[in-house]
């Protein structure tokens, strides 16, 4: 890449030279970021570094751009429009954003709470919209009991929602299945305290 | 760390039980028009739900585009006359510690950074022919395209 583009400098001089007439070297790239506001208005954050020099992105739409070596940009801002414009494909093949799902369970037991039953048919039609669906279930549980014990019984809650999918016409091999016992409480509690909050699955849908 | 090694050990190996191979970082989602795999010197063509590896290079054709979801839940995706190269990606489902780079040589891509950017800023890199992106989250459109001399 380095000679290449030093041959082409040169040339490009050469040109100039014999043409008398002093134009600016041609741009020898055209690069540009976009930060984008997220679906729920916030926006994260970029650092562009090129040529030891680096500029941070840190509003909607703002831009970075390189032309010529040497030479790291601000862009300005663009519209959503002129963004949805000039990256229609790449937009376009997106695919759809990880859902995540919460059931409940209860006591003691690998029995969905009567909320929580309710909420499957969701889960499915989650699952119905992603090409290729990968399906990763985690069960956990509460405090109460040993840490093997709470093992045990976070898999099986995490195994009885994969039945449930399965039941429904999900192939088996896109779900995966895990359970993390009592390690991973959502709601941090202390040992043997009971917490309903707790006895639960996660799904994710990708 | 509340658990010790042994505690954060045990999760790691229930976690990792029945997980896809360690090989597969991520998934094609989304093909439109031509679109290849370029593993291993070999080219192969990219179909919806095929398993990606360190050190494939996704690249479309004048009419194609594609999308990956990424073991981080990161979404990836490329329009026309582009290529992709996933040049590293580990990832620890249990920490969400992780590195993942990947390399834009040509074309456009859109990109949701995942689990990786979110546990640690600066641990996804992407990589154009000119510069280097540090993503700290979350969603960015990038275009690299070689201007003809």
């Amino acid at each position: 890449m380095r000679p290449a583009l030093v041959g082409l400098a040169l040339l490009a001089a050469v040109g100039c030279a014999k043409a008398v007439q002093v134009s600016p070297a041609p741009p020898m790239r055209d690069e540009l970021i976009v930060l984008l506001p997220g679906p729920d208005g916030s926006t994260g954050a970029l650092t562009v570094t090129h040529d030891g020099q680096q500029r941070t992105l840190d509003a909607p739409y703002a831009t970075a751009r390189v032309q010529q070596q040497g030479a790291l940009e601000d862009g300005g801002r663009l519209t959503a429009d002129e963004v949805r414009q000039r990256f229609a494909p790449a937009l376009g093949a997106q695919p759809p954003r990880p859902v995540k799902f919460v059931l409940y369970f209860l006591d003691n037991s690998d029995e969905f709470t009567a909320a929580s039953k309710l909420e499957i048919p969701k889960i499915f039609s989650e699952i119905s919209g992603h090409p290729a669906p990968e399906i990763v279930v985690v069960g956990h549980t509460d405090r109460v009991g040993s840490l093997t014990y709470n093992d045990a019984l976070s898999l099986r809650r995490a195994e009885r929602v994969r039945a449930g999918l399965v039941q429904m016409g999900i192939p088996r091999e896109q779900i995966s299945v895990a359970g993390r016992g009592e390690r991973e409480p959502l709601v941090a509690t202390e040992d043997e305290v009971a917490e309903p909050r707790n006895r639960r699955v996660e799904i994710t849908v990708r | 760390m509340r658990y010790g090694f042994w505690g954060l050990a045990a999760v790691a190996l229930l976690v990792t039980a029945g997980f896809a191979s360690a090989d597969e970082v991520g998934r094609v989602k989304v093909v439109k028009g031509a679109v290849t795999i370029e593993r291993a010197g070999s080219s192969l063509p990219a179909t919806v739900g095929m398993k990606l590896q360190e050190g494939d290079v996704i690249a479309t054709g004048r009419d194609g585009s594609a999308g990956v979801t990424f073991n981080d839940d990161s979404l990836l995706s490329i329009g026309p006359d582009s290529a992709l190269a996933i040049d590293r990606f580990a990832f620890d489902t249990t920490t969400h510690a992780g590195r993942f780079d990947t390399s834009l040589r040509r074309g456009t891509l859109s990109a949701v950074s995942g689990k990786i950017a979110k546990q640690s800023p600066d641990a996804m890199k992407v990589r154009t022919p000119s510069t280097i992106l540090g993503v700290r989250g979350t969603e960015f459109v990038v275009r690299a395209v070689p201007v003809a001399p």
